[in-house]
């Protein structure tokens, strides 16, 4: 198989390149976007530190929607309580105020924890793409060690800078243990 | 492209470490943790745990049948004596999932590596210890048929929850405890469902951890967010935790009754749930690491660091104690020194003072590094706490109810079989949750694991 004219049984989706080490993989993710590929991911079976940089993912929005959902979960839990001590359903107890706010405090706050980890929880999952019940990267039989003690960079063919045998060929002077092609 | 090098070529070896055995690869720490999930199975004492577990909990379903039928007299309340087991038990259960929180949320912003090996399980048993508490709410009232008066919704009698009463309180900062635990630990098992996935052989397996795993494929830009969120998720569950039991002792504090409106309890509280959280860590993770062999992963370096902790926050109990009986006196106030000398000297002075043997003396010995590095020794301390905090929570509750200003309104508390069986029926749900929890998903964090290999592997790096 050569070259993106000729007819294929699958699209190609990109070409994934396995590596024994977390550093092996960092250093290779490093000179890969150094050569100016963009379309990349790397995988790992844990967290690795700079490889999301190495990528081009440095920044992500997670914390400023926490804080607004955190936020709305505090004004909506204040509100929740002043409403109807205030408004809908207010209760003359001795004369003391209506909107006794010390006393609101409690269930604002948890409820500003709640909202905050209910958007952190399904925040991270949404702006993952979680659930996604299919990808590419697993119909290559080697990417379940993914999840135990291997390494992979994965180069996608929408790379403008992508051509299957150059990109084969750049990867394989990566030294890693194997390259594969990634059906759709 | 056919492989060129051999499998374990640059495959990181762990020297070892205090909290981790030596010689273990990604491979191993996987292997390990997985094969108790997917191969191992289960073996008699396993299999005779869970029974007696679920006898337990069987005794459980039948005294909240009876309970539900004849009416919260089963239990032995009465004027004045309105709140007995049920409460005592649900502050317990509270405090005890405390811990869990602690070890999942607190350590890892104070990057502790020793929390590793111990945050998974510590994590489940917060869950199910929550259970368990939130039963008792709804089985100690008069009327559990209208326990949803308690949630704020807009009903057809314009009516809504005091929202300044503590037990409303309650209600909202248990529901948030409860979500946020099993939030955390859910998004915690994402990765290793994804292990368990790609291990399985039976097709059931597959399909089942695959559709609890979402997907997970370990890319880089999803472990950065993956990371982040689980910071803001710790940073979220401390403050929680700490209101949370705050919140259960403002249910005693709102009231007037002598040595319940005390300022002290809120700290109080929090360092005895956190003292009786780690008791019962402690519990769990000496029979685990002796059944699994898990002594490489939960090494003498854990059970040394959680002696500490539980010595620790003892001694705030020991001084919230001496504080209590101290300030009784410094007062001047009669009836606070009446509650403290009815403590020492009245109808439950035996327990008062077993209690002090318990919670207070026996817990002294976690001075002693022989002790506290001793699994056997620990773990009968860690009963001692337990019995010891359940007794406090006991004291608490029915010394101040049982004789408080009118002493024409005196009277006695004594549980019935029903108290009981209740009782000891939420240790067995309990236990039931645990073992299901052991059998069917991995109970250490596996690619926590792998980084600690990773990280103990770089640092002692040439």
């Amino acid at each position: 198989m050569h070259g993106s004219e000729t007819m294929k049984r699958q699209p190609l989706y990109g070409l994934l390149a396995e590596f024994h080490s977390a550093e092996e993989l960092l250093e290779a993710t490093k000179h890969t976007y150094g050569a100016g590929y963009r379309r990349l991911d790397a995988f790992s079976p844990f967290p690795i530190e700079g490889l999301a940089d190495a990528i081009g993912f440095p920044r992500t929005r997670l914390p400023v929607l926490v804080f607004l959902g955190g936020l709305f979960g505090c004004c909506g839990g204040f509100f929740l309580q002043y409403w109807p001590n205030v408004i809908g359903y207010p209760v003359n107890i001795g004369g003391k105020p209506y909107d006794s706010w010390p006393a609101f405090i409690p269930i604002t706050f948890e409820m500003t924890i709640l909202c905050a980890v209910l958007t952190t929880t399904f925040g991270m999952l949404a702006l993952n793409g979680l659930p996604s019940p299919y990808h590419p990267t697993f119909n290559v039989p080697r990417f379940a060690q993914a999840s135990k003690d291997r390494f992979f960079l994965l180069i996608m063919a929408e790379d403008t800078k992508f051509d299957s045998e150059q990109t084969r060929q750049f990867l394989t002077e990566l030294n890693p243990r194997e390259v594969s092609e990634v059906e759709s | 492209m056919a492989p060129t090098d051999p499998e374990n070529v640059a495959t990181v070896v762990s020297p070892g470490s205090e909290v981790l055995g030596p010689g273990h690869t990604y491979g191993s720490v996987t292997d390990k943790i997985s094969s108790i999930v997917l191969t191992r199975g289960t073996g008699k004492k396993y299999r005779a745990g869970l029974a007696l577990a679920i006898v337990l909990l069987l005794v459980l379903n039948y005294a909240i049948t009876i309970l539900m039928a004849v009416g919260v007299g089963v239990f032995g309340i009465n004027i004045p004596v309105g709140w007995g087991f049920a409460i005592v038990n649900f502050v317990w259960w509270i405090g005890i999932g405390h811990a869990g929180t602690l070890i999942s949320a607190f350590l890892l912003l104070m990057r502790q590596k020793w929390r590793t090996s111990i945050n998974r399980f510590a994590e489940a048993m917060t869950l199910f210890a929550v259970a368990c508490a939130g039963m008792f709410p709804l089985l100690h009232m008069g009327r559990p048929w209208l326990g949803y008066w308690l949630f704020p919704y807009p009903d057809t009698m314009g009516v809504w929850p005091q929202f300044r009463s503590p037990l409303v309180w309650d209600v909202f900062a248990v529901s948030t405890y409860a979500t946020t635990s099993l939030l955390f630990w859910y998004v915690g098992l994402l990765p290793d469902l994804a292990t368990l996935r790609d291990r399985a052989t039976k097709k059931v397996k597959q399909i089942i951890y695959g559709v609890l795993a979402l997907g997970w494929r370990g890319s880089a830009r999803h472990w950065k967010r993956y990371e982040t969120a689980g910071l803001l998720l710790a940073g979220l569950a401390t403050p929680l935790v700490v209101s949370v039991h705050t919140v259960v002792s403002f249910d005693f504090t709102a009231a007037i009754v002598p040595g319940w409106h005390s300022t002290i309890f809120p700290p109080y509280f929090v360092a005895g749930a956190i003292y009786s959280g780690f008791a019962m860590v402690i519990a769990l993770a000496i029979p685990l690491r002796e059944y699994y062999g898990l002594e490489d992963f939960v090494t003498i370096r854990h059970l040394d660091n959680m002696g500490k902790i539980m010595l620790a926050t003892g001694l705030i109990v020991a001084y919230s104690y001496i504080m209590e009986t101290f300030m009784a006196f410094y007062s001047g106030n009669p009836y606070d020194r009446f509650m403290i000398m009815n403590r020492m000297t009245g109808p439950y002075a035996v327990l008062y003072w077993v209690l002090i043997a318990v919670n207070l003396v026996i817990p002294q010995l976690l001075w002693l590094s022989r002790i506290r590095r001793n699994p056997l020794w620990l773990w009968f301390l860690s009963f001692s706490v337990q019995a010891g905090m359940w007794l406090e929570r006991f004291m608490i509750v029915v010394t101040s109810l049982h004789r408080d200003y009118i002493p024409s309104s005196w009277g006695m508390y004594y549980p019935t079989r029903w108290d009981w069986m209740v009782f000891i029926g939420s240790i067995g749900l309990f236990f039931t949750l645990f073992y299901l929890f052991i059998r069917f998903l991995p109970m250490i964090s596996i690619f926590e694991m792998r980084e600690l290999v990773h990280k103990t592997a770089e640092e002692s790096a040439p």
